[in-house]
C-alpha cells in the first residue's frame, strides 16, 4: 500500500534559508509575467499619448469646435481647411448602416446555429463562420471594386458603384463573424433550464425564442453587436476602396448611393502625403484621436455588457 | 421516540431517523395512511397509462418496458439509484425528452386516453396539460408577474384583470402569494432558492394542468424549504394528480400514496407507498428501501 512520504518533514515557508532555488523561480517567475503584462498596458497608453501629443499644436491653432463642425476638409489648398465633420459622420454612416444588415441576418444566423441545427452541423459551421474573419480586408476590398460596384451601377444605375451601400454591405459581411460567434455563445451560455421551462409551459419554438432565450441573452446579444460596430468604424481598406472617398454627407440623408469618406481611409490614405511638421500631418492625428476615443468608448460598453451578460448566466 | 406525541416539522423528525426507523415513519406519517385517501368527486380525473413503453438513447434503453397507470388526483412517487431511468420516464409523459436527439419510443404512453407518442400529437396542448416542476428552479429573468403570467398570456389570455386573477391565483396555490404579494413586480431571480421553486410550481400551475411532473424539486433545496414544498404538495394533491421523482426515500414516504421502483431502467416494483416501504414484494425492492443497495 501506498503510505505517507517517508521523507523529512519539507518546509511549508518558501524563505532564502530553506529554498532558495524555489524562492527565486517564485519570485523571477512572477516579475517576468508582470513585465510583460505592463509593456502590452503601457504600449497601449503611449499609443493614446502619442497622438493625443502629436495633433495638440493643430487643435490649439484651428480649434477643436472648427475641427468637430466644419464640413470643409481641404488639407491641400494654399489656405487649408480641416473640418472632420463629414469624415467622422461618414466612418458613423457606413457602420450603422453596415450594422442595419448584420444584425438582424447576425442574430438569425445565431439563433440558428444554437436552436435549430444539431450540435454536429454547429460545430461545423460557427468555426467556419469564424474564418470569415480570417479573410485579409483587401480582398473583400478588392471583390467590392471589381465584382459589387459593376454590378450596383448596372442593376441599380448608381452614378457610381463605389459608394455607401457597397462599403457597407462589405462591412456588414465582415462584421458578420464577429456577431454571430459572440451572440450565439450568449445564447448557448443559457443553458437547457429556460427553454425547457418555457417548453413545459406549452410555448412553441418561436415563442421561446422571441419571449425568453432573446430576452434573456440581451447583454451577450448588445455586447455582439458593439463589438460589430468596433470592427465597422476601424476597418480601414474596405472603405478606402469601396466607399468612394468623396468628403460628403450625404443628401438626402437616407441616399446610400452617394460616396462618402470615413476617418480611417482619410488617414491611411493622406499620411503618405502630409509632410512631417505640416499642419496636415497634426489634422490626421487628430482625426485619428476622434477614432480612438469612439472605438475606446464601444470597448468599454462592449465590456459592459459582456460581463452583465456573464453574471447573468453564472447566476441562474 | 420521545417526538411522538409532539407536533413537530415533518422535516426535523425525519432528518433525525436512521434508515432502520424508515418503517417506522411511513407508518407516522398521516399523509401516506391509505384510509385518509378518497379523491374528491370535483376531481375531473386523467390517468396516465403506460403499457410497454420504452424509451431509447439512440441504441441505449433510458427505460425498457414500463407498464403502469397513474391513478388519477393521487402523489405517485418514483424512486430508484441514479440512472434508472426515473426522470426519463417522468419526462416521457410530457414529452421533454425530444429535445434530445436521436430518441426513440416503442410502447404506448396515455394521458387521458390519448396516445402521447402519436405523431399527431400536439405538444402545446400536451404540455399544457401535464405541467412539469424541474430539479433547478428555473424562473425567467422577468418579474414575478410576468413569470406566472407566462403560460397563460402563450394562451391568449390578454385581459389584465383576468391575469392577475390568475397570478393571484397561482401564487395562492403554491404558498407564496403571502411572501411576494407587496412586490410582484421584482425580478425573480431575487428571491431565495426554495421561493423560486414554489414560483415555478406557481408558474406551472398558471396553465391549468391537469397533471404535475415534478423532477426532484427539493433536491437542490434545504430542509425548510423542502418542508414547505412537500407540504405544498400535500394541499395540491386533492386536486392534481402529481407524479414526483426524488432521491430522498423519506420525500417518498412522507409525500406520496403509491410507489414505483425502478431500477436499470426498469420498473421492478409498483404499488402503495406503505407496501413499498414496509413490506415489498421484491428482495430488489427491499434492499434499495433498506439501504443495503444504491
Amino acid at each position: 500500500m501506498l503510505g505517507p512520504s517517508a521523507d523529512r518533514r519539507r518546509p511549508l515557508a518558501l524563505t532564502p534559508g530553506e529554498d532558495l532555488v524555489g524562492f527565486i523561480a517564485s519570485y523571477l517567475g512572477r516579475a517576468v509575467l508582470f513585465l510583460i503584462t505592463a509593456t502590452s498596458v503601457l504600449a497601449v497608453l503611449l499609443i493614446l499619448l502619442f497622438v493625443i501629443l502629436r495633433s495638440t499644436p493643430f487643435l490649439r491653432e484651428f480649434g477643436v469646435r472648427e475641427f468637430l463642425t466644419s464640413r470643409v476638409w481641404r488639407p491641400t489648398a494654399d489656405e487649408p481647411v480641416f473640418g472632420a465633420l463629414t469624415l467622422i459622420v461618414g466612418s458613423l454612416y457606413v457602420s450603422i448602416a453596415a450594422l442595419l444588415f448584420a444584425v438582424p441576418v447576425g442574430i438569425l444566423a445565431a439563433v440558428f446555429l444554437s436552436d435549430i441545427v444539431s450540435w454536429k452541423i454547429r460545430n461545423v459551421a460557427k468555426p467556419v463562420v469564424e474564418i470569415l474573419a480570417a479573410i485579409p480586408s483587401v480582398a473583400y476590398g478588392f471583390f467590392a471594386v471589381l465584382v459589387l460596384a459593376p454590378w450596383m451601377q448596372r442593376r441599380f444605375g448608381f452614378s457610381t458603384g463605389t459608394n455607401a451601400l457597397n462599403a457597407s454591405m462589405i462591412l456588414a459581411v465582415m462584421a458578420l463573424p464577429t456577431i454571430i460567434s459572440v451572440a450565439e455563445d450568449a445564447i448557448s451560455a443559457l443553458g437547457r433550464e429556460l427553454r425547457e421551462a418555457s417548453y413545459s409551459l406549452g410555448a412553441t419554438r418561436l415563442e421561446t425564442m422571441v419571449k425568453v432565450v432573446i430576452p434573456a441573452a440581451h447583454s451577450g446579444i448588445i455586447a455582439a453587436v458593439v463589438l460589430g460596430m468596433m470592427r465597422a468604424i476601424g476597418e480601414t481598406m474596405v472603405v478606402w476602396m469601396a466607399s468612394g472617398n468623396a468628403t460628403q454627407i450625404p443628401h438626402p440623408w437616407w441616399d446610400l448611393s452617394q460616396s462618402i469618406r470615413t476617418m480611417t481611409a482619410t488617414i491611411a490614405g493622406e499620411m503618405g502625403e502630409a509632410p512631417e511638421g505640416m499642419a496636415h500631418r497634426s489634422a490626421l492625428f487628430a482625426v485619428g484621436v476622434v477614432l480612438l476615443l469612439m472605438t475606446f468608448v464601444l470597448n468599454i460598453v462592449s465590456e459592459y455588457f459582456l460581463s452583465r451578460a456573464k453574471k447573468a448566466t453564472g447566476k441562474s | 421516540m420521545p417526538e411522538k406525541d409532539k407536533p413537530m416539522p415533518a422535516t426535523a423528525a425525519y432528518s433525525q431517523a436512521t434508515k432502520s426507523d424508515i418503517r417506522m415513519m411511513v407508518t407516522l406519517g398521516s399523509r401516506s395512511a391509505p384510509d385518509s385517501k378518497s379523491p374528491p368527486a370535483a376531481c375531473v380525473c386523467p390517468v396516465i397509462r403506460s403499457n410497454g413503453f420504452s424509451l431509447y438513447y439512440g441504441t441505449k434503453a433510458g427505460v425498457r418496458d414500463i407498464t403502469m397507470d397513474i391513478h388519477p388526483c393521487t402523489v405517485t412517487s418514483i424512486i430508484g439509484p441514479s440512472g434508472c431511468g426515473k426522470s426519463t420516464f417522468l419526462r416521457s409523459i410530457n414529452r421533454m425528452n425530444d429535445l434530445i436527439p436521436h430518441v426513440r419510443t416503442e410502447g404506448l404512453l396515455e394521458v387521458d386516453g390519448q396516445n402521447v407518442y402519436d405523431k399527431r400529437t400536439n405538444l402545446v396542448n400536451l404540455r399544457q396539460q401535464v405541467g412539469m416542476v424541474f430539479q433547478k428552479p428555473n424562473p425567467f429573468p422577468k418579474s414575478i408577474f410576468d413569470n406566472i403570467a407566462y403560460g397563460p398570456r402563450l394562451q391568449g389570455i390578454r385581459r389584465k384583470e383576468e391575469l392577475h386573477h390568475i397570478v393571484e391565483q397561482s401564487l395562492k396555490a403554491a404558498a407564496i402569494w403571502d411572501e411576494v404579494k407587496d412586490d410582484l413586480r421584482k425580478s425573480a431571480l431575487a428571491l431565495s432558492g426554495g421561493q423560486q421553486q414554489r414560483l415555478c410550481i406557481a408558474r406551472a400551475l398558471a396553465t391549468r394542468p391537469r397533471v404535475l411532473l415534478m423532477d426532484e424539486p427539493c433536491s437542490a433545496l434545504d430542509p425548510i424549504a423542502t418542508g414547505r414544498i412537500e407540504d405544498l404538495i400535500g394541499q395540491l394533491q386533492s386536486t392534481y394528480t402529481i407524479v414526483i421523482v426524488t432521491h430522498n426515500m423519506q420525500q417518498a414516504a412522507r409525500v406520496s400514496e403509491r410507489a414505483a421502483f425502478f431500477c436499470l431502467g426498469e420498473l421492478i416494483e409498483y404499488d402503495r407507498t406503505e407496501k413499498i416501504f414496509s413490506n415489498p414484494a421484491k428482495k430488489q425492492t427491499e434492499d434499495y428501501v433498506t439501504g443495503r443497495f444504491g
